[in-house]
């Protein structure tokens, strides 16, 4: 890269904010937006539960879940987890091969949870379970159809980032970017881990 | 980014080594999810009819402490609560209280007669 092309991103690279707060700003926006998905959620979570049971018309659980593919898919999401800390730990380091290599694993992990998804939401609308089909049709397409576009959203995320990355454009002084969608992605697997035994394992063992 | 916002966000990270360790755990505890699933519900159920018997009752009880231990886990070491700024725990613990409340308040709006019958005291 050219000291012209340099000076060029130096000139409009974004403003920074300096306040006596000890905690970056984008670093405390991001928490506070995963605050209000806890809330987000907590909500679909809870009407899923409730409605668990409302499918007089249409399969069930029973009839329709597959323990194995939710599995692999809740394994691979943290295993993603895994990789996107390590990923990291790379860009502190200044380590370039590292960041590259556990993003690019991350990224790809994202790409199967939500070819995983679109598979399994495929199946089910071929097995007769459409949105409006009953409450527990409706409720669960939308809590894992919200959490599947959250996945979505932060697969693009690090696919951005990850280009950033072999282009050379994340320094360790700026591994706080990754840092902050590393915590959207955390959070997203957090989601999963109350998702998967709460709405597939649960919903079974009745 | 500035020598400012570095000092700030320069906190103690786990290692490598750290994250192996927690990677493990976590995969040892979702098989453990899958297990208890398999032996209260699914197909080992035929072959371990007297532990399926007796850990059957207490299947979400325990499906919800494994998650939640997972959870944990994530929050503090992947998401580096334990390493970082306190006021970001305090901010995340706040949001769940909020969300323990919005979970309490649905399932009692939701089940209107039940709780009735429960703020009655007559269970």
């Amino acid at each position: 890269m050219t000291a012209a092309v340099l000076d060029h991103d130096a000139a409009h690279a974004p403003e920074e904010h300096h306040t006596s707060f000890p905690v970056d700003n984008r670093k405390m926006a991001i928490w506070t937006f995963i605050g209000s998905e806890c809330m987000f959620f907590a909500s679909l979570i809870s009407t899923f539960v409730i409605y668990r049971d409302s499918h007089a018309k249409g399969p069930g659980p029973k009839e329709i879940f597959e323990v194995p593919l939710v599995t692999a898919g809740t394994a691979v999401l943290l295993f993603s987890s895994f990789f996107v800390v390590m990923a990291l730990n790379g860009a502190q380091q200044g380590d370039r091969k590292k960041l590259i290599t556990w993003l690019s694993l991350t990224v790809l992990c994202g790409c199967f949870f939500v070819g995983m998804q679109v598979y399994e939401f495929t199946h089910f609308y071929h097995e007769g379970m459409r949105y409006t089909t009953n409450l527990f049709a409706t409720s669960f397409f939308t809590l894992t159809g919200f959490h599947g576009t959250h996945v979505a959203i932060g697969t693009l995320w690090l696919g951005t980032l990850l280009k950033d990355a072999i282009k050379g454009r994340i320094p360790p002084k700026k591994a706080l970017n990754l840092e902050i969608a590393a915590l959207y992605w955390h959070f997203v697997d957090v989601v999963w881990i109350i998702i998967f035994p709460v709405v597939y394992l649960m919903s079974l063992g009745r | 980014m500035s020598d400012h916002l570095t000092a700030h966000d320069d906190v103690a990270h786990s290692g490598p080594s750290k994250y192996v360790q927690i990677a493990t755990v976590l995969f040892v505890l979702t098989a453990l999810e899958v297990l208890l699933f398999e032996i209260c519900f699914g197909d080992l159920k035929a072959g371990m009819p007297n532990i399926a018997f007796s850990i059957g009752p207490y299947f979400v009880e325990i499906l919800l402490l494994l998650s939640a231990a997972k959870f944990w886990l994530v929050a503090m070491f992947y998401m580096h609560l334990k390493s970082d700024f306190r006021l970001l725990s305090w901010l995340f613990g706040f949001s769940l209280m909020l969300a323990f409340i919005v979970i309490v308040a649905l399932f009692t709006l939701f089940t209107y007669n039940r709780s009735l019958w429960w703020w009655s005291g007559s269970w």
